[in-house]
């Protein structure tokens, strides 16, 4: 695809997706709205996992972990009183990335295998602690006695909370489409492909690592924050390690390596999700063998299917 | 507290750590050997646990239900590995954890699909669930004593196996050189293969026997497979030896720190906030570890080497 038709068919998609709630109203389809919503919010944390594990080529397992900080920062701030969304929404992005830069700093000093099950474990510690704080429900997580509070803009309203996850998803593909381009995504992509010529060039990648690291969970905050307000209900479940899974799913669905290919994943595995439950209550019986087939034989992603690799 | 709480929860960490190492020694030959990470290992252990309390139930011997378990798990484990994991030896990690992923997500399912969701509970056979009086004072269920036993045999007949017979030169061979093994006459597949299934069944033996003491439910390989996880960081991925000594690590750590650190909290700190702290700290303790350890020596206590 040449530049140009890219860009018209992010516009279309842009267009496709403005179109939902007048769309969702006229057929009297409630339900999709929220579907898109809760899709658009999981493609904003894929977004921020794709960052480090697509351009990065960290294989981080514990990316939820993110999702349930900035979760619980607007959820313990609703739980005593305090409602302002600036404040809720500030704290979930810098409670996330503090949270962020401390696994970061002792998970990015290993790599490989290690890696991966160093940042799955941390994700696990945060969801026992969640549940074992019987203040904010334990496990079985409390609910959100308002949704984040802004001047002007009220987030009960269906339409007004779509519109502003979706610009959101929209600004935050911008900024990881300007990350990567940059001098420094340029490092951090020259040090997934080869780490040793990246040093002899006079860069260490650790500290573009770390920071990329930050980077995404700070994003994949924002995504909590959002999904607390989308659901209006917090558990330890935000943390699950399956969430994990999925987002890593959604990455490599979408296809690595491609801005934009989070959010096509996120789709397809959601949408997929929703049809086979509809279907079935065993539907994970479908989908597991389903992902299984994907990674053997469907590696480049459906991004893959209309973008050239060498992009 | 009395020295008695604290020796019978010192078994109990030892019992646990031992559940801990047979996950882990399976995980450990085939990262190992095969250099794959398999993430349906906490599958194998579900599936044991499974497949024990329905044959036990079928036949009426514990006994019976305990082999045929085992045997079932090594059939799975031989099956999965000729269907899927043989397709994933010459992919990167990513792949590996991803496909092994959606195995997880299948065999949760079938679980639920042939056995529900809820809880099974199983029992002990009367000759073992007695207690044993291991000093005047001091009983012990028989049960948990057992674990430790095989255990620790299993233990020592995997150092066996692996360092004194032919079958484990090969092992070792296959883990630094496959390349050179197959051109030397080595069927590498079918030890692969075998390797798999005997990792599975060792899994599958850590559930069995994990079934009466806790519950036997879709979902409960994974809880225990992120621990088993933890104690391969901290021993060091890829080595057995470290994986012995961070199961037995971890499984004191665990358990001792549910056990005391809510009435040594009680001690320092208030008793209300202590029982506030206790048990989130608690739970916390073993990725706090990892985190410390990792600090000092990212490449584990024992840096792999088989």
């Amino acid at each position: 695809m040449s530049p140009r038709s890219r860009i018209v068919a992010l516009a279309l998609g842009v267009a496709l997706l403005a179109a939902v709630p007048p769309l969702a109203a006229a057929f009297n389809q409630p339900f999709y709205l929220d579907l898109v919503r809760r899709i658009m919010i999981f493609a904003i944390a894929a977004a921020s996992l794709n960052l480090i594990l697509g351009y990065g080529g960290m294989i981080s397992f514990g990316h939820a972990a993110y999702l349930g900080v900035g979760g619980y920062a607007v959820g313990v701030l609703a739980h005593y009183g305090i409602h302002d969304g600036f404040l809720q929404w500030g704290l979930a992005i810098g409670a996330s990335a503090l949270v962020a830069l401390v696994i970061g700093a002792v998970s990015i000093r290993t790599s490989g295998v290690y890696f991966i099950m160093i940042t799955l474990a941390f994700t696990q510690m945060l969801y026992y602690l969640g549940i074992s704080i019987e203040e904010f429900g334990g496990d079985d997580g409390m609910r959100l006695t308002s949704r984040s509070r802004f001047p002007g803009l009220d987030l009960a309203d269906a339409n007004a909370f779509y519109y502003l996850v979706l610009a959101i998803l929209v600004l935050v593909l911008f900024l990881i489409h300007r990350i990567v381009n940059s001098r420094f995504g340029m490092v951090i992509r020259a040090a997934r492909s080869n780490e040793a010529r990246t040093r002899a060039i006079g860069f260490s990648p650790y500290p573009y690592r770390l920071a990329a690291f930050v980077i995404a969970g700070a994003v994949c905050g924002l995504a909590g924050a959002l999904l607390v307000n989308h659901t209006a209900y917090l558990t330890p479940d935000f943390m699950n390690w399956t969430r994990s899974g999925e987002l890593m799913f959604m990455v490599i669905l979408g296809g690595v390596g491609s801005v934009v290919g989070p959010v096509l994943g996120a789709f397809a595995l959601l949408v997929l999700e929703d049809l086979l439950s509809g279907w079935t209550a065993h539907w994970q019986i479908i989908l597991g063998p389903l992902l299984v087939l994907s990674v053997l034989f469907f590696r480049r992603g459906l991004a893959g299917l209309a973008f050239s690799k060498n992009e | 507290m009395n020295l008695f709480l604290i020796a019978e929860q010192t078994l109990n960490g030892l019992q646990l750590g031992v559940m801990l190492f047979l996950m882990a020694a399976g995980l450990t030959l085939v990262f190992g050997i095969m250099n794959l990470v398999n993430f349906a290992h906490g599958s194998f252990y579900m599936v044991g646990a499974y497949l024990a309390t329905y044959f036990a139930q079928a036949t009426g011997s514990w006994l019976l239900g305990v082999a045929l378990g085992l045997a079932g798990t090594l059939v799975v484990g031989v099956v999965v590995e000729m269907v899927v994991v043989r397709k994933l030896y010459e992919r990167d990690h990513l792949d590996q954890v991803l496909a092994t992923f959606g195995l997880i997500l299948f065999f949760n399912e079938l679980a639920a699909m042939l056995w529900g969701r809820a809880a099974l509970y199983t029992n002990i056979p009367e000759y073992l669930s007695g207690h044993v009086e291991l000093l005047p004072g001091l009983r012990y269920p028989l049960y948990r004593l057992v674990i430790i036993a095989v255990g620790l045999g299993v233990a020592a007949l995997l150092w066996f196996v692996v360092a004194r017979t032919r079958l484990g030169m090969l092992i070792r061979a296959g883990a630094s050189n496959r390349a050179m093994v197959a051109a030397l006459g080595v069927n590498i597949r079918v030890l692969y293969t075998l390797v798999f299934g005997f990792g599975a069944a060792l899994a599958g033996l850590a559930g069995l026997m994990a079934g009466p003491i806790y519950v036997v439910q879709p979902g409960m390989g994974e809880l225990i497979l992120i621990e088993v996880f933890v104690v391969m960081v901290i021993g060091g991925i890829g080595s057995i030896r470290g994986a012995l000594a961070a199961a037995l690590i971890v499984g004191m750590v665990d358990t001792l720190g549910r056990a005391f650190l809510k009435p040594t909290l009680a001690t320092v700190i208030s008793p209300t906030a202590a029982d506030a702290a206790g048990p989130a700290l608690a739970s916390m303790l073993i990725y706090l570890l990892m985190a410390a350890v990792l600090a000092l020596k990212p490449q584990g206590l024992f840096p792999a080497r088989l």
